[in-house]
C-alpha cells in the first residue's frame, strides 16, 4: 500500500532535503538576539554545551558557551551549524496525509489523529494489540523516551517498541551488563587526560567525536601512549603513537591475542582479579592457542604491533579503553566487546583515577536513551522487562496492574522483518529513518511498502516518512525542553529557545494527545518535561541507571550531574566503581570467555573484495538534518568509496572513476577516491545518504545473537568499473586527493 | 574605531598536528557579520592520497606586513596591536599585489566583489574581549588563543615559534605555530 504517492523526485522537490545557508533575517539579525539560550548541540552524544541566539521565537545564530566543562566552547562544524535547522524551509509544519497520485496534502490536527487512532483500533481489533509496533528514536530527550516506553505499553498496548539506538551501541551495553551488571562508561572524560596508554578501537574519534579529541591530545601532551585499531588512517589514527590497521570483523582475535601476552608475560593484576572478578580462567584458556602468528594471520595487522600494544598496555600504571561502531557494528559486537573488557580487568585498571573503560554513544541520547523504556527488552531505570520484580515496580509506578505491562518484542531489524513477513501491519515511528539507516535497505523499503497504516512523527520528511499515510509535524531539539544523557554519564539539561513553528506540536503533546484518544489519558497527566522526569526518578529510583537524586535545578546548578544518583543529597557518580563493587549481586565483575568466530559474511571469489562503512565529520547518522544544511552538504556533498592504489591498480581504478559496488542485497555506484589510508583489502563508503547513493543498500541484515545489531561494518563486495567518470563534485578541491 | 577591551597578552598559536581537518573553524569564521558568509581561514590537505594530515591556512599577521608594503592604495593597515586588517573597501582596487606578496599566501582576492579579504584575527570579538571565534570553535586544539604561559604549560613538548626563513628573507609574525621543543624558526625550502 504505502508505495510511494508521487515520484521521489516530485517529493524532494517540496519537501527537500535542500541546501539552507542563511540564517532567519540574514546575518545582521544574529548580532541583536533577543537571548541566548544554553543548552547543548542536537547532534553526536558529547552534547556540546552552546547558547543559541533567538530572535523573534526564531533561531539566529549561536555564541559559544565557554563555561560548559566538557566544551569550553569547542564546537564541530555540525555543532556550529546546526542553528541553522531551525526556519529551515524543508520543515513540516502542518500534518499532511498521501493522497495516491498527488503526494502529501494538509490534513487538519484532529482528522490526522482521528484517522490515527481509528487505523491503530482497526488493525489491533483485527491482528492482535502487537500488530501495530512502534519505532523510535536516541535523538529524544530522555523524557520523551520515558514517554514513548510508557505509551507503547499502555496506550498502544503493543509489545513491539524498539529504537534506532539498535543500530548504535546496544552491543556495548549487553556487553557492560554481561561484565559489570550496569550499562555506563566508567569514568568522566575529565579521567582521559591522565591515563598513561589509551587504546581506541573502531572509533574515529575526530570525525565522529571531534570535541573528545582535544581530551587525547591533552593525555598525549601529558606523555600518554596512543593506539589506535581501525582499517583506516582516520585522522585520529594519523597521530597514534601505534596504527594497528585491523582486518574488518576481526577485533576479538586481536584483543584475545592481548589477552594471552598479558598472560603469558605474566602482566596481569593477580590480586584484583582475585578478590573483584569472577571467570578469569575461562577467559584465558579461551584466547590459549591465539598466539602472534596465528593473530598476524588472522587479524592481517603484523604481529610486532600486536606485542607492542600488549607491552605498552600491561607494562602501564593507568589506561583508558575505548571503543565504539567499529567493533560494536557486527554479528559478535558483544563478544568484541567484552574481548576489551577481559584485557581492561585482566590489568585491573578500572575504578580507580585516570583508568577507565567505555564506549563512545554515537547519537545524543544514546546513553540516556537505553536507559529508560523505549528498548524492546528494557523498561526504566534500565530495568528487565522480563524481571517479575522490575515489571511489578515500574506497574506500581504506572498505577496499573503488572500483566498490563506486555513482555519483550521485537528488536528494530526484526520488526522490519515481520512486516515483510506479513506479521506486523501498522507502524509508527518517531524520530527514526530505518530506510537510510538499517541494513539491506531494498529490503526494508519492501517491508515499508507491505504495512497498511504508518504515522511518522518528525520534523523533516526524510525518506522513511515519505511512505507514510499520515505525517504530524513534530519539535526540533530546540524547542522542547528536558534533559539528555552524554556518553560520559552526565545528565545534562535541553532549555527550550523558541516555540514549534506553524502547527508544528511539541513531539510530547503529540504523545499526549494520542495516548487521551487512545483512552490512557489518565496515565499521561503530566504538565511539562520537569514532571514527565520526576516520574522518571521515582521510576529509575533502585534501578541500575538510577536518577532519583537528579533534579532539573541540580543538573543547571551543576552544570551536569552524573548517574547513578540514588539520592537528592548524592552528588552524583563521574567515577564508578571505586568501591571495587559491580552491580552484581556478589560485587565482583566477570569475565567472559571470548572464542574468535568469523563475520557473517567472508570474502569469496564472487564477492572477493571486504566492504565496510562509516561516518564523514560533516554528516550525522541518515543525514535527515544534516543534508539539509548547505555548507555541511558542500564539505562532502556525495558518499566516495575510498580504495587503496594496489586494489585500485588491480581493477584499473582511477580517481573520481565511478565504480559499482555490488553485494548479495543489491548494488550502488560511486565516485572512486583513491587513498593509501585503508587497507589494501577492503574498501569504504560512508552510509549518510539515502537512495541510490544508500551504502546500506550493500549491507548485511545478519544481527548480533545477544544485542541484536546488525552487521554493517564487513560484508564481501564485487567491484565493478562502470567506465564512466563522474562528474567533477561540487566539493572543494581540497577534498579531491590528488 | 573604539578599542576598550583588547588584550595584547593574549597570542594566537596554531598546532598543524592537531588539525583534524573538520572545517568547523572556517564555518565560524564565516559567522562573523563583516566576513559576509565568507571564510577567512582555510583548511586544507596536504596530499589526501596518502595522508589525512590537513593544514590550517590563517593571517599571520607579520610585524613588517609584505601585503601592506606592497598596496598601492594603502588599503591594507596594521594597528597598534599588530593586528593586519583585511583591505578597506573604500580604498581596495582589487589589483592582486597583496595576493602575491604574501609569503604564506594568505589573501584571496574576492572575484565578485572585487576586493581583497583575510583574516582581522576576529577583531570584532578580541577588541571586545573575546577570543577569535576560530580558535573558540577548535574542537581538537589546533588553534588556541590565549597567553604564551598557558600553552607552554598546556603543550610542554612544543615550543610557539614567531620566526620563518623564505630564502634570504626573515619575516616575523604575531601568529605563532607550535614546533617541536627546541625549534627557533621554520625554513621554508
Amino acid at each position: 500500500m504505502a508505495k510511494l504517492p508521487i515520484s521521489a523526485e516530485k517529493i524532494i522537490d517540496k519537501f527537500g532535503p535542500k541546501k539552507h545557508y542563511t540564517p532567519m533575517g540574514g546575518f545582521e539579525g544574529s548580532h541583536e538576539p533577543d537571548k541566548l539560550v544554553k543548552t547543548h548541540c542536537c547532534f553526536c552524544a558529547m552534547q556540546c554545551g552552546i547558547q543559541l541566539k533567538v530572535k523573534d521565537n526564531k533561531i539566529a545564530g549561536f555564541e559559544p558557551w565557554m563555561e560548559f566543562p566538557f566544551n569550553e566552547g569547542r564546537l564541530c562544524p555540525k555543532g556550529v551549524q546546526r542553528y541553522l535547522q531551525n526556519n529551515h524551509p524543508d520543515r513540516l509544519l502542518q500534518p499532511y496525509q498521501r493522497v495516491e497520485g498527488k503526494g502529501f496534502e494538509p490534513i487538519t490536527w484532529d482528522n490526522a489523529m482521528e484517522r490515527t487512532i481509528s487505523e491503530i483500533r482497526r488493525i489491533q481489533t483485527q491482528y492482535g494489540n502487537d500488530s501495530f509496533a512502534m519505532l523510535s528514536g536516541v535523538s529524544l530527550t530522555n523524557e520523551k523516551s520515558y514517554m514513548v516506553g510508557k505509551f507503547a505499553r499502555l496506550a498502544l498496548k503493543t509489545k513491539n517498541l524498539d529504537y534506532n539506538g539498535r543500530l548504535c551501541m546496544v552491543s556495548a551495553g549487553a556487553g557492560n551488563k554481561k561484565a559489570f551488571g550496569l550499562d555506563r562508561i566508567s569514568n568522566s572524560w575529565a579521567d582521559l587526560k591522565h591515563a598513561e596508554v589509551i587504546i581506541i578501537a573502531g572509533s574515529n574519534v575526530s570525525e565522529c567525536f571531534p570535541t573528545l579529541t582535544h581530551y587525547i591530545w591533552q593525555a598525549r601532551d601529558n606523555g600518554a601512549k596512543l593506539i589506535v585499531v581501525d582499517p583506516r588512517v582516520t585522522p585520529i589514527a594519523r597521530t597514534a603513537d601505534l596504527h594497528l590497521p585491523v582486518k574488518p570483523g576481526r577485533d576479538s582475535a586481536l584483543f584475545g591475542a592481548i589477552l594471552k601476552q598479558l598472560v603469558d608475560n605474566d602482566w596481569i593484576d593477580h590480586e584484583f582479579i582475585e578478590k573483584h572478578t569472577n571467570g578469569f580462567e575461562a577467559a584465558a584458556e579461551a584466547v590459549k592457542d591465539y598466539d602472534l602468528d596465528w593473530a598476524e594471520k588472522t587479524t592481517g595487522i603484523e604481529k610486532e604491533k600486536i606485542l607492542q600494544a600488549a607491552t605498552w598496555w600491561g607494562k602501564a600504571k593507568t589506561s583508558f579503553l575505548l571503543h565504539a561502531r567499529g567493533i560494536e557494528h557486527h554479528t559478535k559486537g558483544v563478544d568484541n566487546v567484552l574481548s576489551c573488557i577481559n584485557i581492561v580487568l585482566a590489568t585491573g585498571r578500572i575504578g580507580k583515577p585516570y583508568c577507565g573503560y567505555g564506549t563512545i554513544t554515537g547519537q545524543g541520547n544514546g546513553q540516556g536513551g537505553r536507559e529508560h523504556g523505549h528498548k524492546c527488552d528494557q523498561l526504566p531505570g534500565n530495568r528487565d522487562i522480563s524481571n517479575p520484580e522490575h515489571r511489578k515496580y515500574i506497574a506500581e509506578v504506572w498505577g496499573v496492574e503488572e500483566k498490563e505491562i506486555p513482555g519483550m518484542g521485537l528488536s528494530a531489524y526484526e520488526i522490519i522483518e515481520a512486516i515483510h513477513r506479513g506479521e506486523i501491519k501498522g507502524l509508527i515511528s518517531i524520530c527514526f529513518n530505518p530506510i537510510v539507516s538499517l541494513p539491506n535497505n531494498n529490503f526494508v523499503r519492501e517491508a515499508f511498502e507491505k504495512l497498511e497504516y504508518y504515522v511518522a512523527i518528525d520534523f523533516f520528511l526524510n525518506e522513511t516518512a515519505r511512505h507514510a499515510d499520515v505525517i504530524l509535524p513534530g519539535s526540533l531539539h530546540e524547542e522542547e525542553e528536558g534533559t539528555v544523557t552524554t556518553a560520559e554519564g552526565r545528565v545534562v539539561k535541553i532549555n527550550q529557545a523558541i516555540d514549534p513553528p506553524g502547527e508544528a506540536r511539541k513531539d510530547s503533546d503529540i504523545l499526549i494527545e494520542m495516548a487521551r484518544r487512545l483512552g490512557a489519558g489518565d496515565k499521561f497527566n503530566f504538565e511539562n518535561s520537569e514532571a514527565v522526569f520526576n516520574e522518571l526518578r521515582v521510576a529509575s529510583k533502585g534501578g541500575t541507571a538510577d536518577y532519583y537524586g537528579i533534579s532539573y535545578e541540580k543538573i543547571e546548578k551543576n552544570m551536569g550531574v552524573f548517574w547513578p544518583c540514588p539520592s537528592e543529597d548524592h552528588p552524583g557518580t563521574p567515577r564508578l566503581w571505586e568501591e571495587k563493587k559491580s552491580a552484581f549481586p556478589d560485587g565482583k565483575a566477570r569475565f567472559n570467555p571470548v572464542a574468535y568466530k568469523e563475520p557473517a559474511e567472508v570474502v569469496d571469489k564472487d564477492f572477493p573484495v571486504i566492504l565496510t562503512t562509516g561516518r564523514v565529520v560533516s554528516q550525522y547518522l541518515s543525514g535527515t538534518q544534516t543534508r539539509r544544511i548547505g555548507k555541511l552538504v558542500d564539505q562532502y556533498p556525495e558518499p566516495l568509496l575510498e580504495i587503496h592504489p594496489s586494489l585500485a591498480i588491480q581493477y584499473n581504478i582511477q580517481n573520481r572513476d565511478l565504480i559499482t559496488v555490488r553485494t548479495r542485497r543489491g548494488e550502488a555506484t560511486f565516485p572512486a577516491q583513491i587513498v593509501e589510508t585503508i587497507r589494501p583489502d577492503t574498501v569504504f563508503i560512508p552510509y549518510h545518504w539515502g537512495g541510490s547513493h544508500s551504502a546500506n543498500q550493500l549491507t548485511v541484515g545478519d544481527l548480533d545473537p545477544i544485542s541484536k545489531i546488525p552487521e554493517f561494518k564487513v560484508c564481501a563486495c564485487q567491484l565493478i568499473p562502470t567506465g564512466k567518470k563522474a562528474a567533477p563534485a561540487e566539493e572543494r578541491s581540497a577534498y579531491q586527493s590528488s | 574605531m573604539t578599542v576598550t577591551k583588547y588584550d595584547q597578552q593574549m597570542g594566537f598559536f596554531i598546532d598543524m598536528q592537531r588539525c583534524i581537518g573538520c572545517h568547523a573553524c572556517e564555518m565560524a569564521c564565516a559567522e562573523c557579520e563583516t566576513n559576509g558568509q565568507e571564510s577567512m581561514i582555510h583548511i586544507h590537505y596536504v596530499e589526501r592520497a596518502v595522508s589525512t594530515q590537513t593544514t590550517v591556512q590563517v593571517c599571520m599577521h607579520c610585524e613588517d606586513p609584505a601585503c601592506a608594503n606592497v598596496c598601492p592604495a594603502d588599503a591594507i593597515t596594521k594597528d597598534e596591536f599588530g593586528v593586519v586588517h583585511t583591505a578597506e573597501t573604500s580604498r581596495c582596487i582589487g589589483c592582486s599585489n597583496c595576493v602575491l606578496a604574501c609569503p604564506f599566501g594568505v589573501p584571496q582576492k574576492q572575484e565578485k566583489a572585487e576586493l581583497m579579504m583575510k583574516c582581522n584575527m576576529c577583531y570584532d570579538r578580541t577588541s571586545a574581549g573575546k577570543k577569535p571565534m576560530c580558535a573558540t570553535v577548535c574542537p581538537s586544539g589546533a588553534l588556541f588563543f590565549g597567553t604564551r604561559e598557558e600553552i607552554e604549560l598546556k603543550r610542554p613538548d612544543s615550543v610557539p615559534v614567531d620566526t620563518f626563513i623564505f630564502g634570504n628573507q626573515e619575516v616575523k609574525t604575531k601568529v605563532k605555530i607550535m614546533m617541536p621543543k627546541g625549534s627557533n624558526y621554520l625554513k621554508v625550502h
